[in-house]
């Protein structure tokens, strides 16, 4: 399995990581050896084997429905990059 | 050409809980910004998310109300996508094992038809927050956007239809009956100028008779009953426009502007959306069993659609009044209060259809801010059905009540001299002195045909109401006059 | 003082002969002059340990104490400790204080201990020599320009190095028990779920969990006391009953039967290495175990595995370090693409950017199916490979690594290499099984560890089994100088 650059280019910028040219060379080079040694998964006969998303068994429980949270705005706040007015701040949101 | 239009809705219905779904934080509405959000709904390092039980339950009875399969393995993915309203990176919500599976909804059309909505299914999810475009600027003075996570977490169903609707007013017909459905249950407050539901609506036309479905649009954020119907027209003549000009419609996001009628592509947006949906890794499967269906379903009201059977059977109202009644869970019991306390439930029906809901959306107040209760709705009613008050001298005290004059319905109607007189004797008495001075009009209505007489009454009966100070029962008066004048 | 244990320590503070802000002042002492040799500490949290110091020898004079009760120790920088930096060793939380502490910080709050500081580490805990550190990389106490390990590195070259004397560490694919081995002292993975993650800083969630340094086994049974029960903020931590882990130790081990994974033990040995933990088993059919051999066929590919899993949770658990809330934020960001992009590509380091985009490459579409669901599938049929030896024996052995502490530079960059260093520690966390690392030797003058596996919430066996051997030997009480 090899990566392309292009692909690089794609999935930094879903993960909204900023890559410069250098780096993307690094990365095709070091993420095509991640994914041949990810391949070899491909050897494994998984044949009517139900996938393991968790180590165990268990079952999720459940909480009563009872306000637990007060007011911690400030301390939260305290350590935002940028705040105005009890809000979080961050360049204009355009839908 | 002739088009066929083809609707489905996505519906996000806000549950009416205490808390949010993964954290104990309050989802009261209109906080100030970000008291209500908490370490895990900020998405501090290090926080998990604990589910809400009461979510389950409203989903689990909304899924019983649609007569729906319930997912006994409900389990949730994680939705990646960046912005700054979604503090994760990720919203958790379900994909492949919904908590509600495919269940089905009758709506009422106005040609008193019925027709059966098909529910896709109906899933757990997290709200976002809010993205708030006042004027803040950083220290180098570009425009900046506020963030407010109260309603981060906030838990939602998403209801999706199949693409069952043909127009608007289907579309709206659903809409509305999934409001009166979700408020009935008391697992929304349907409160739509708050958001509590907000409509998707996908469209998409072909030509008429064609099975294959065209490539469709989605409406997205719809918040009222009115934007979605205008919504809905302007898209199918955009799409339709477009088509009959030999062009294709992009599949896309749009965005309607209800106060301009105007819809507009939503940015487009830098990649293509891939939202990377993988089982979340910090909540395990939830398991509903038998007992938690059988709590669910012993706590399901009567629903509208029942409601509405019950109206009709036992207050002997028509279809459409049952069906007005019924819809609203607030209104319905409204009714139910006036009707046993006025006895005449025709009666009630009538007022509250019309003076009652008129003066609310006039007012545009909801049954809890009215200032007439039911108990005096209904007392008013009883007055009104034992002739102790005319139609016209109601009106009056329901004003009074509403203007909170006086909060007793009899003490307003003798404070107001409205009490109508329907002792016949007293009436007859009055009708003498008055024909006496009327010699010539009695002549003239005994010369008279039928069709004349009848306008020749009102000119006996001004007189009459004159001299009774307005309390003489009409009803009565006609028939004294009648007898008097025709022998 | 330095080189007792945490028992022996609890017992002398019990006893009187040693106040806490002694202790606390001696250990912090020699922090400040030891620890630029090691850069095993991130923080040091000296005024909130004095402090925290003196009210524990106020417990004790109230006759109010837990063993706990005053006795110091080392958070691995991940847990969140209220008014205390957290870092996770990234430029990311250069600067981060969180106004909340980790469900593991507050039970050893409760429990009267002492915070020294917070100790160095891999960032995120992604890494397996603590060279990905933003705060520079962690020398092995044994041995000049060797790695500690990691990602656990700075808590294990501490308590290696006497600066403390237990630490906590979390696990994901050997971050306890490879540094463990490499520094020479005994640590302990716990079953997934018997301590909560709560406030400890998210890495691979259905992998990570936190556990034990320190250089006793029976100092391990100490802290899992403290450490591990069901935690309502915790929805994967199980709700079950908790031993007392020391009561146990002092168990016989005749009739325990040992299970050693063919696959472990192959030419990726060294035969010194091999002849090390050969020796060790030797050890425990002294005292009384059987040993047979048994297998784990699809062993090797829980590395492949692993590598898609743990990256794949990963890129989501990391996408809440948008430079919105708390932690770095890039200068005067143009736009939200902006800000989001540069406060990334600026806030995590190279080792941390390969995992994200390993993990969002194996999730994009058209490559869920072929990656993610192949490697869960696989990841089942590694746990089935478990539960069939577990079976047949009571806990299987083998070494924790294939060789003793690599020099600084050596693997750094190739991640590849790297990433083999946990080839025989991958698998459990797959699993979600319990295995320590216990200090079994020496190779050319550096420690080897015997890897202890057992089977899921049989951390008190597993410990019983490393104290029965700490009665019969002293690589534990080794000291690097």
């Amino acid at each position: 399995m090899t990566i392309s650059r292009e692909d690089i280019e794609k999935v930094a910028l879903l993960a909204r990581i900023r890559v410069d040219d250098k780096q993307v060379s690094e990365l095709e080079k070091d993420l095509g050896n991640i994914l041949n040694l990810v391949d070899q998964l491909q050897n494994a006969n998984t044949e009517n084997t139900e996938p393991m998303a968790h180590p165990l068994d268990a079952v999720q429980r459940l909480r009563a429905d009872e306000v637990t949270e007060t007011d911690q705005r400030e301390a939260f706040q305290a350590i935002a990059p940028a705040t105005e007015a009890g809000l979080y701040l961050v360049p204009k949101v355009i839908d | 050409m002739q088009w066929d239009v083809v609707i489905g809705l996505e519906i996000h219905v806000q549950l009416a809980t205490n808390t949010k779904i993964f954290s104990g934080s309050s989802t009261a509405y209109g906080a100030e910004p970000n008291t209500q959000a908490n370490a895990v709904d900020l998405a501090m390092p290090g926080t998990l998310p604990v589910p809400n039980e009461q979510a389950f339950r409203y989903a689990v009875m909304f899924g019983l109300a649609i007569d729906a399969e319930i997912g006994r393995r409900s389990v949730f993915e994680r939705k990646n996508y960046f912005y700054p309203d979604l503090p994760k990176g990720y919203q958790t919500t379900q994909l492949e094992q919904p908590i509600v599976g495919p269940g089905h909804v009758e709506i009422d059309l106005p040609d008193g038809s019925t027709k059966t909505i098909r529910i896709h299914h109906a899933h757990l999810e997290e709200d976002a927050g809010k993205s708030l475009h006042e004027a803040f600027f950083d220290e180098h003075g570009h425009g900046m956007s506020g963030i407010d996570l109260n309603r981060a977490g906030t838990p939602l169903i998403e209801v999706v239809t199949e693409p069952d609707m043909r127009n608007a007013e289907e579309a709206v017909a659903f809409a509305k009956k999934l409001h009166s459905l979700v408020t009935s249950l008391g697992i929304c407050d349907g409160d739509m100028s708050q958001g509590s539901m907000r409509f998707d609506v996908n469209i998409s036309l072909k030509p008429k008779g064609q099975d294959e479905l065209g490539t469709r649009t989605e409406t997205k954020n719809l918040n009222s009953f009115r934007f979605m119907e205008q919504a809905i027209a302007h898209e199918v003549e955009r799409q339709m426009d477009i088509l009959e000009d030999g062009g294709e419609i992009v599949q896309e996001t749009r965005l309607y502007n209800g106060d301009r009628d105007e819809s507009r592509s939503m940015r487009t947006k830098e990649e293509a959306n891939d939202y990377r949906y993988f089982p979340c890794p910090d909540l395990l499967p939830v398991e509903i069993d038998d007992s938690f269906i059988e709590d669910c379903r012993s706590r399901l009201p009567e629903l509208p659609d029942a409601r509405k059977a019950r109206f009709k059977e036992q207050f002997g109202l028509n279809d459409y009044d049952a069906s007005l009644l019924s819809g609203d869970a607030k209104l319905a019991s409204f009714f139910e209060e006036v009707a046993a306390r006025g006895k005449d439930a025709k009666l009630a029906a009538n007022w509250i259809l019309g003076e009652f809901s008129a003066r609310l959306n006039a007012e545009d107040k909801s049954i809890a801010d009215s200032p007439i209760t039911g108990a005096q709705l209904g007392d008013l009613i009883v007055r009104i059905a034992d002739d102790s008050v005319s139609s016209a001298g109601a009106k009056k005290v329901f004003e009074a009540l509403w203007a909170g004059e006086n909060d007793n319905v009899d003490a307003i109607i003798d404070a107001k001299g409205l009490k109508q007189v329907s002792d016949t004797g007293a009436l007859e008495k009055l009708v003498d002195e008055v024909l006496a001075g009327m010699p010539d009009q009695i002549q003239q209505y005994q010369e008279a045909d039928d069709k004349k007489r009848k306008k020749l009454m009102g000119g006996f009966m001004g007189p009459l109401m004159k001299a009774s100070k307005g309390q003489g029962n009409p009803k009565l008066f006609t028939e004294i006059l009648k007898k008097k004048l025709e022998g | 003082m330095h080189n007792k244990t945490v028992a022996e320590l609890s017992r002398d503070l019990a006893a009187g002969e040693v106040s806490s802000v002694e202790l606390t002042q001696h250990f912090l002492d020699r922090i400040k002059q030891e620890d630029s040799k090691y850069n095993s500490f991130i923080t040091v949290c000296e005024d909130e340990a004095l402090a925290e110091a003196r009210q524990a020898d106020a417990l004790r004079s109230q006759g109010s104490a837990t063993p706990w009760t005053g006795v110091p120790f080392a958070h691995k920088d991940i847990f969140c400790t209220n008014g205390v930096r957290t870092t996770c060793a990234s430029k990311m939380l250069e600067n981060f204080v969180p106004p909340y502490d980790a469900s593991v910080t507050a039970n050893f709050r409760a429990a009267g201990a002492v915070c020294l500081g917070k100790t160095n580490m891999d960032e995120f805990a992604m890494g397996s020599s603590n060279e990905t550190s933003y705060f520079g990389a962690v020398t092995n106490p044994w041995g000049h320009n060797r790695v500690p390990g990691g990602s656990s590195g700075g808590s294990a070259a501490a308590v290696a190095a006497r600066l403390t004397p237990a630490a906590t560490a979390t696990d994901t694919g050997g971050s306890i028990r490879q540094p463990a081995a490499l520094c020479g002292i005994t640590g302990l993975k716990p079953t997934y779920g018997r301590v909560s993650r709560y406030g400890m800083i998210a890495f691979a969630s259905s992998l990570d969990q936190g556990g034990t340094m320190a250089r006793s086994a029976e100092d391990n049974a100490m802290m899992l006391n403290v450490m591990a029960g069901h935690d309502p903020k915790d929805s994967t931590s199980l709700d079950r009953a908790v031993p007392d882990y020391t009561a146990t130790l002092n168990e016989p081990l005749k009739g325990l039967k040992v299970g050693l994974p063919k696959e472990y033990f192959t030419d990726q040995l060294s035969p010194a290495m091999e002849q090390t933990i050969r020796n060790a088993i030797a050890e425990y059919e002294k005292l009384g175990a059987t040993v047979q051999e048994v297998s784990l066929p699809n062993a090797n590919l829980a590395i492949a595995a692993y590598y898609v899993i743990a990256p794949a949770e990963a890129s989501a658990n990391l996408s809440r370090f948008d430079g919105v809330r708390y932690g770095y934020r890039c200068d005067d960001p143009k736009d939200l693409m902006d800000l989001y992009t540069r406060t990334r590509g600026e806030g995590f380091g190279a080792e941390v950017k390969r995992r994200i985009m390993v993990g969002t490459y194996a999730l994009s579409a058209g490559y869920f199916d072929a990656y993610y669901l192949k490697a869960l599938k696989v990841r089942r049929l590694i746990q089935q490979d478990f539960v069939n030896a577990l079976k047949e024996v009571d806990v299987l052995m083998s070494p924790t690594c294939p060789s003793p502490a690599f020099a600084k530079g050596e693997k750094a960059n190739d991640p590849v290499t790297m990433y083999l260093e946990d080839i025989f520690t991958i698998a459990v966390n797959l699993a979600g099984l319990p295995a320590l690392s216990l200090p079994a030797g020496l190779v050319d003058g550096l420690p080897v560890g015997l890897q202890i596996i057992g089977d899921y919430f049989s951390e008190a066996r597993l410990l019983n089994a490393a104290h029965q051997y700490q009665q019969v030997t002293d690589w534990h009480q080794r000291t690097p100088e």
